[in-house]
Order: C-alpha cells, then sequence, then structure tokens
C-alpha cells in the first residue's frame, strides 16, 4: 500500500476545504437555519406532532440527510473532476499508486468533509431545538455510512463527467427530488398509500428512516432494513468503482 | 547494451481507430539523452504517456529498469519522472505544497531539505510559498520540473520542454538537464525543435506516424546523412561557368557571385581540390572559401517528408 500517496491526497484534499472553511460550513449552517425558521417555526407551528414527535424536532435527520447527501455527491465528485479538467491528473495517473488508493484519498476526504458537515449541522439545529439521540452509536453509523457511499457515488459521477454540466445534473435531477420525497420533511405514512408504495423504491427513504430511528425510535421502515439497503447501496458503487478501476474507463486511453 | 528502458513491439490504437504507435522496438540507453524527435502527431507524447502509465498500450511491452510497466507498474513507475507537455497545475496550491504533493504520491517520505534544494536549482525558492495562478508561464514549467524531479527519478521526460520558453529558461533548462545527465539520470526529450536535438542530445530517434524511422548517435547521424557544402564567392561575377566543371554538383547564386558545391564528407574522393584547381584555371580570382555542414533540420526535413524514404536507405 502506497500509504503516503493516500496521505498526500487526503490532506490536499481536505486543505481545499479548510481554505475555504468559511463557504464549506457557512452554507450549510445557514440552509439549515432557514430550514428550521421556514419548516419548522413557521409551519412546524401549525403541525403539532409527527409519530408523536414535535415537527421541529422531526425534521432534523432529514434536513441533515439533505445536506450530507448533497455534500457528499458534489464534494467527491468536484474532487475527481477537476484535476481531470484542469489535466493535474496525469500525476494520479502516472504515479505508483492503485487506483484504489487514489479512491481511499479522494472519497475519505469528501466523506470526511460531510460527515464534519453533518455534525456541525446536528449542533446547529441543537440551537433550535431540544435535540436529544437514543442511540448514538446508529446515529454515527448511519451517518458514516451516508458519507461514504455517497461520496462514493459522487466520485462515479465525477469520473464519468466530461463538462461541468454534467458534474451539476445529477446532484440537481437525482439526488435533491429523491431527498426531497424521500420522507425529510414528512413521514411517508402521510401519503396515500399508492405513494406510499412508490417511496419504497427510493433509496433515500430508507436511509432518512434509520436515521430517523436512531434518534427518536420512530421509523417507516424497519431500522435492519434501512442498514441493509445503505449496505446494498455501498456494495452497488463499489462494484462499479472496481469495474472502472478495471477497465480505466474514462480515465486512462 | 544496458537499457534502462526496453520498448518491444509497442502498439496503441486508440477508440477511434487512430494508431498512434505502430509496432515500436526501441531501447534507451542507461543515462543517455534520448531526443524523440518527430512533427505534430507523430507519436512522441502517446509514446512517452505510456511508458509513464497514462495511456494503456494495446500491444507489446515495454520494461522500465527491467520492471514491466503494466505487471510491475510500481516499481517501473518509481523510476520516472514526468514533464508534460501542458502547463497543467492547479491554481490554489503554494509551490512547495505542490512539489511535496508529487513526492506523496511516489510513496515518499516529505523531505522539505530536499524540495527546498530542487525550488533552489530551478530558481524557484523564493517562490516557494507563491500560489500556482501567481506564476508566469516560465515559473509554472519550472514548477512541473521540480514535481518530476521530487521523488529524484532516474529517468525523466521532457515533453516539448521548451514550447513557449524563453532564452534564458532554456539556457537553465540545458545546465539543469546536463547536471541531471551527470548525476546518471536518463532523459528523454521529445521535440519537433531540431536544434533542441542537436544542441543537447546524446541519440536522436526520428518518430513520424507512430513509427520510429531511424535512431542513431547524434553526430554519426549527421556524419552519416550530412552533406557537406563548399562555398566559394569570386571578387568578379562569373560570366559563364566553365566548361570543365561540368558534372559538379553546383549552383550559381543570382549575382553570380557565389557559387555552391555540395559533396558528399565521407566518401573517399571529395572533389575539393579538382574543384578550386579547375577554378584557378580559369582565372577566377577568390574572396572567400568556406564549408558548412547540412544541419540536423536538413536531415530530418529530408526523412519525414520523403514518403519512399525506409530506415534503412536513411541510415
Amino acid at each position: 500500500m502506497n500509504f503516503a500517496a493516500i496521505r498526500v491526497i487526503y490532506r490536499a484534499e481536505m486543505q481545499r476545504a479548510i481554505n475555504t472553511l468559511f463557504q464549506t460550513l457557512a452554507s450549510p449552517v445557514i440552509s439549515t437555519s432557514l430550514y428550521f425558521i421556514v419548516f419548522g417555526s413557521a409551519i412546524g407551528s401549525r403541525i403539532q406532532t409527527v409519530d408523536g414527535v414535535p415537527y421541529g424536532l422531526f425534521i432534523v435527520p432529514g434536513l441533515t440527510m439533505l445536506t450530507i447527501l448533497t455534500q457528499s455527491v458534489s464534494n467527491a465528485s468536484f474532487g475527481i473532476y477537476f484535476p481531470k479538467f484542469n489535466g493535474t491528473i496525469y500525476e494520479i495517473l502516472s504515479a505508483p499508486l492503485s487506483f484504489f488508493e487514489a479512491l481511499i484519498g479522494y472519497v475519505g476526504a469528501a466523506a470526511t468533509k460531510s460527515l464534519v458537515i453533518g455534525i456541525v449541522i446536528l449542533l446547529t439545529a441543537s440551537l433550535f431545538v431540544d435535540l436529544r439521540i437514543e442511540h448514538p452509536i446508529w446515529m454515527l453509523t448511519f451517518l458514516v455510512l451516508t458519507c461514504v457511499s455517497f461520496s462514493l457515488f459522487g466520485f462515479i459521477i465525477g469520473l464519468w463527467a466530461d463538462s461541468f454540466e454534467k458534474l451539476q445534473i445529477i446532484p440537481i435531477l437525482v439526488i435533491t427530488p429523491l431527498v426531497f420525497l424521500g420522507g425529510s420533511f414528512y413521514s411517508i405514512n402521510m401519503l396515500p398509500p399508492i405513494w406510499q408504495t412508490i417511496s419504497l423504491f427510493n433509496p433515500v427513504v430508507y436511509l432518512v428512516s434509520g436515521f430517523r430511528w436512531s434518534f427518536f425510535e420512530v421509523s417507516d421502515v424497519n431500522v435492519w432494513t434501512s442498514l441493509t439497503m445503505i449496505l446494498v447501496f455501498l456494495a452497488i458503487c463499489l462494484v462499479i468503482v472496481s469495474w472502472i478501476f478495471k477497465t480505466g474507463y474514462k480515465l486512462k486511453e | 547494451m544496458d537499457s534502462i528502458i526496453s520498448i518491444q513491439a509497442l502498439s496503441k490504437v486508440y477508440d477511434n481507430g487512430f494508431a498512434a504507435l505502430n509496432h515500436i522496438d526501441l531501447d534507451i540507453k542507461r543515462g543517455e539523452i534520448l531526443a524523440l524527435l518527430g512533427p505534430n502527431g507523430a507519436g512522441k507524447t502517446t509514446l512517452i504517456s505510456t511508458i509513464a502509465g497514462i495511456v494503456s498500450p494495446s500491444s507489446g511491452k515495454i520494461l522500465v529498469d527491467g520492471h514491466d510497466n503494466v505487471s510491475s507498474y510500481r516499481a517501473a513507475r518509481q523510476q520516472i519522472g514526468l514533464v508534460p507537455q501542458e502547463l497543467t497545475l492547479g491554481a490554489f496550491e503554494t509551490v512547495f505544497n505542490t512539489v511535496s504533493f508529487t513526492r506523496g504520491l511516489f510513496g515518499l517520505k516529505p523531505d522539505p531539505d530536499y524540495i527546498n534544494q530542487i525550488l533552489k536549482d530551478l530558481s524557484l525558492y523564493d517562490k516557494r510559498h507563491n500560489q500556482l495562478r501567481m506564476l508566469s508561464g516560465g515559473m509554472k514549467r519550472r514548477v512541473l520540473i521540480a514535481k518530476a524531479l521530487s521523488h529524484a527519478p532516474k529517468i525523466l521526460f521532457l515533453d516539448e520542454p521548451t514550447a513557449g520558453v524563453d532564452v534564458e529558461l532554456r539556457k537553465d533548462m540545458w545546465r539543469i538537464v546536463n547536471r541531471l545527465r551527470e548525476s546518471g539520470v536518463t532523459i528523454i526529450l521529445t521535440t519537433h525543435y531540431i536544434e533542441e536535438a542537436e544542441e543537447i542530445a546524446d541519440r536522436v530517434a526520428v518518430i513520424r506516424r507512430g513509427e520510429i524511422l531511424l535512431i542513431e548517435e547524434k553526430d554519426q547521424l549527421m556524419q552519416k546523412l550530412g552533406k557537406k557544402q563548399l562555398i566559394v564567392e569570386f571578387k568578379q561575377p562569373l560570366a559563364t561557368l566553365p566548361d570543365s566543371l561540368e558534372g559538379y554538383d553546383i549552383s550559381l547564386s543570382e549575382n553570380r557571385e557565389v557559387l555552391t558545391y555540395t559533396f558528399d564528407a565521407t566518401a573517399d574522393a571529395t572533389g575539393i581540390t579538382k574543384l578550386l584547381l579547375r577554378l584557378n584555371e580559369a582565372g577566377m580570382s577568390l574572396k572567400d572559401v568556406r564549408t558548412t555542414q547540412s544541419s540536423l533540420e536538413d536531415i530530418f526535413v529530408d526523412l519525414v517528408h520523403n514518403e519512399h524514404n525506409t530506415p534503412e536507405e536513411a541510415a
């Protein structure tokens, strides 16, 4: 293993976030606060509780998921797309470095950033509501697995994209709708039966549900089902990445 | 021959069907400076990119210091430093950090003293904390060289190193190249500037359409292919060419004051003595006599533009 290489890639990627620390942290903090004002206070005051949880509190896990999914995908996709765009990828390709090692560096850094942002959002949320976490270990497990899987997913998008438009289209067209329709701001039990069934095809439902369970012990689907689904998603991403690794897809000619 | 790079039957066909490299066999000697000379699109960059591992070969085999560059890619790539043709650098890193980054990619521990020494050698030391985007093109080129040297490679590839580079940097670059060669580094540079190959290379490989047309010691190449010219200037214009000069490969300038005789310098009889004797017999008084040797450029143009030239004929 070329640990030195993993370290420098990881550090260079983290450095990029540290250089822009204000933007990195300010945007999730501000948007979380806005969601709390709009959904938590304004609308939430008309909704008493969902599954016995005050609405302001109920949306915390979903809001956190919304942000870390988006951030994981955009951080990781940008992290690998940019060297392709400006040509510095030649260094990675000509170094005595396996694809897997590069992957750990890039995806590890993207996942770390998302994890930090997730924690910052939870801290911000605790300023607005009385946050309690029933199962901290489960909470962390879901948080870390989500950060890693979606960073991996973002990495794949970054490899696939050959323009900035493509880089942005997946987050806009896929991630945002999935998260909004994934029960971030409501329980899917509140939907008409047909939409409940349709929602079960949305992987984000399982993430949000499991994550929410770790806070309040209320969930739309069983927590083990949630865990299984995220592991399946992680496995799919790993399979795609190892296929890319074998073929050198879009990296090597 | 002690080869540091051995290329056997290397071909590269791109997905669009373009054959960039066509069955290349090439041995690069340890410690030499080899110039890969060829026009744009000849396959120079593809060749070095394939050796460095950026492009996957379609077929064939590359050994770098005895290591197969596919099956033992780590050991093979560890030997190589690559300076790309384009100024491909990030924008916001500092000079020092980007050079250290490359060293890390090669699995080496940070060594600030070593990095600083490289930066000093390349006159980058006082810019070490500058962001890359603040640097001029020439400075960026130096940074790319520093990055390529950050892991002390045995082999250095310079892809079009002097494209868009001013005279000063060019001199600096040759100074660095010479020093590296003295320390035992093998240097492969691609260029379409003949003077560059002529100035610095030990051997020259001429590449065209993915094929190596010839590879030869530079001096021998110039001697073998080099025609010499005898240039004679007269005090008065020459009215008519004396009959006695018939059969000589002679051309006369428009003002009829300069005569150029082209001959083969390696031949037993060059014909110079007789030519001068006959000019004397014809009563011509001479103002100046000099000889010139054709440059690598002439040789190159000859080779590349002569469709029917095969390597054997050319050599």
